[in-house]
């Protein structure tokens, strides 16, 4: 979250768009009926998403009327939790982790670039393309540096980044290209560079282990065969 | 000796094949569970408590011996397992990989634990910044549905069993169990006073148990494979198999599935590729993600890597999120970033928490430029003992213990700081300035 005050500028009421109505509709019935304030979370963010990036005040109040929630809960649950923004951000929100890991191997450096580039943290730049904010750990430690990009696109891990390939990313997008998420160096996901050691095995996926298991290892004696039963096992152990 | 390939249980950790379900099933995905079902909700536990699984996420409770806290019966209330994929630990992101290449192991886990539990229904809990990992476990779950091995009558063992992803929105306390539960009520997440633990009074203040991600997904494989084979690994106490996350200053940083115990030099030699520089470059190691004290090198040397080997550095497992750092690191300003973490992560409900984590992260920043008094080094070790066991939840400890951890080890960094800190006042005061 870049500030956790409303922004000046608020529009004076907010719709979800058709598309996000769809999705609040497959979220709430994830949740019991009367317990639909689960939904809040997922609803603040398809708000966002729905609204360029940032939740205006109107969206709490709509939100909070469709979950019987106070307002001010709504707006507890906002500003606790920092992947909502309270204020426009840029067409590309350049998240940077900037958690131990990541520092250990040059987050610093990147942090400098979002500087350099885009300007001081949380400000939109002026073609209103790029802001940046530093983040908490993403999650994604044996890739550091990394930094997640939100934008029209979606939500997308770059990483094992260094000054040049940050650079690089920053260009991509600033000319409107769709970067490919993933490692900026010669790797598989979290796979350590080089010749594989592990999995190498090939038994694992020729198909013999889809193979119906022969018996069940410490099955009671007379279950070893594992015959489907037609009881109910839930009735049947419930005591 | 390394793990052998075919007794790893993530055969699909780096996504080299298919996650989807055919090929999940070829390799061995779902393979006897609705057997495994037909045996009945307490052989499932005992088999769990058999195999010796202590709980993945952190504090290593053990598994089974946490299902068995469920009620034994169904009441008025219906059970609920939550599964804690907030993975937000510094250091850790192996939950990450799990589901995002291994999803069905992990679905099928979550059917197998509810059933043992005699819950109908499962939340998976993903942070709010696993967008693509939610997309693929919800993927993953249309296809079980699709395929009859979740939904009505699961896996044709007469069990109906629903589950469902949610997810959080940027908060590393929903990592703990409590807030998690409150933030899937969709509340703040604050954590909440126990008891009542959740078993008694969970979910929507229903019995609920909370596994991470690694403890659930290991099940299937524990079942198929046999306890014996699962506690063959490691030391007793401390067994199975465990994915590690080696991450800061090695040549390959990397994810990796090998047996509890190994040791840690042999862990980041085999498979990291060594510490930049070579071992002998190695400053200090944080083994267990960033909650746990750093280990200097002459420790990291032997140690090996589970719960009671740790414990008796004064360290821990934690998650297995092994941070290396070489004699380059600034030990302090290391640790000074993780307690700007905690101070940024404290939920602000426990007054020793929300003020501490600040105060020891302000005099951290001080001390790493040296402008501190060496009396302060005592005093915060003083303070970080002030904040340690006097919270709701063990954020407040998770803080103190890494700037615990450097002052019993590195003291000496943070002295020199402070003593080249004056005498450079002394000589260039004005150049500093």
């Amino acid at each position: 979250m870049v500030s956790s005050k409303l922004a000046a500028n608020q529009p004076d009421s907010f719709a979800f768009s058709d598309e996000a109505e769809e999705k609040i509709t497959y979220w709430r019935k994830k949740y019991p009926t009367d317990k639909q304030r689960s939904a809040v979370i997922p609803m603040l963010w398809i708000a966002q998403k729905d609204h360029g990036g940032w939740i205006p005040e109107a969206a709490m109040r709509v939100i909070g009327d469709r979950l019987d929630m106070a307002y001010i809960r709504v707006m507890e649950v906002v500003t606790f939790y920092s992947m909502f923004n309270l204020a426009p951000v840029g067409k590309h929100l350049i998240q940077v982790c900037g958690t131990t890991p990541c520092m250990l191997r040059g987050s610093g450096d990147l942090i400098k670039i979002c500087q350099s580039r885009i300007g001081s943290a949380g400000k939109v730049s002026d073609d209103g393309n790029f802001s940046w904010m530093e983040v908490e750990c993403l999650g994604a430690c044996v890739n550091a540096p990394m930094v997640q990009i939100s934008n029209a696109e979606g939500d997308h891990y770059y990483e094992d980044l260094d000054e040049a390939s940050m650079n690089t990313l920053l260009d991509e997008l600033a000319t409107g290209n769709a970067p490919m998420p993933g490692p900026r160096v010669a790797r598989e996901t979290s796979a350590p560079i080089g010749e594989a050691i592990t999995l190498l095995d090939k038994t694992l996926y020729d198909g013999s282990r889809g193979k119906r298991l022969k018996s069940i290892p410490n099955a009671p004696a007379k279950a070893s065969k594992a015959k489907p039963k037609t009881k109910k096992p839930a009735k049947e152990t419930g005591k | 000796m390394t793990l052998a390939d075919k007794d790893r249980i993530f055969t699909n950790l780096y996504g080299r094949e298919d996650w989807r379900l055919p090929a999940a099933k070829k390799r061995g995905n779902w393979n006897g569970t609705g057997d495994f079902l037909n045996l009945g909700p307490e052989w499932i536990v005992e088999q769990i408590k058999a195999s010796g699984l202590r709980g993945r996420g952190g504090a290593g409770f053990p598994t089974g011996l946490k299902w068995s806290f469920m009620p034994k019966e169904v009441g008025a209330r219906p059970h609920y397992l939550v599964v804690n994929a907030d993975e937000s630990e510094p250091g850790t992101c192996k939950d990450r990989d799990m589901m995002r290449h291994d999803p069905h192991l992990l679905i099928e886990g979550c059917l197998i634990a509810a059933f043992a539990m005699r819950a109908h229904t499962a939340y998976i809990y993903l942070r709010g910044e696993y967008v693509f990992e939610l997309a693929r476990v919800q993927a993953a779950i249309d296809e079980a549905y699709e395929a009859g091995l979740i939904g009505k009558n699961a896996c044709g063992s007469g069990w109906d069993f629903d589950l469902f992803v949610h997810h959080g929105a940027g908060a590393y306390i929903c990592g703990e169990e409590t807030a998690l539960l409150e933030s899937l009520e969709g509340k703040k997440g604050q954590p909440r006073l126990k008891p009542p633990f959740p078993a008694n009074a969970g979910l929507y203040g229903c019995p609920t148990t909370v596994n991470n991600v690694e403890s659930i997904a290991v099940t299937g494989t524990i079942l198929r494979r046999g306890a014996g084979w699962f506690s063959s690994f490691g030391r007793p106490g401390n067994v199975g198999t465990k994915v590690y996350c080696i991450s800061g200053h090695v040549n390959n940083p990397c994810n990796v599935e090998e047996a509890m115990s190994i040791p840690l030099k042999e862990l980041i030699e085999t498979h990291a590729g060594g510490v930049r520089g070579g071992w002998e470059n190695l400053k200090a190691v944080i083994p267990g993600g960033s909650s746990v004290p750093c280990l200097p090198r002459d420790i990291c040397d032997t140690v090996l890597m589970d719960f009671d080997a740790l414990r008796d550095h004064k360290s821990g497992l934690g998650t297995a999120g092994v941070i290396v750092m070489d004699q380059s690191t600034d030990m302090v300003q290391a640790i000074t970033r993780l307690a700007y973490f905690y101070k940024h992560e404290s939920c602000g409900q426990c007054t020793p928490c929300r003020e501490g984590t600040g105060w020891m992260w302000r005099v951290l920043t001080r001390m790493c430029e040296g402008r501190a008094e060496m009396s302060e080094i005592d005093l915060l070790l003083d303070v970080s003992t002030q904040i340690e066991g006097h919270t709701i939840c063990a954020l407040g400890d998770a803080a103190a213990w890494p700037v615990q951890g450097l002052i019993r080890h590195f003291r000496h960094e943070i002295e020199a700081k402070i003593t080249n800190y004056r005498v450079g006042k002394a000589v260039h005061q004005v150049a500093a300035e």
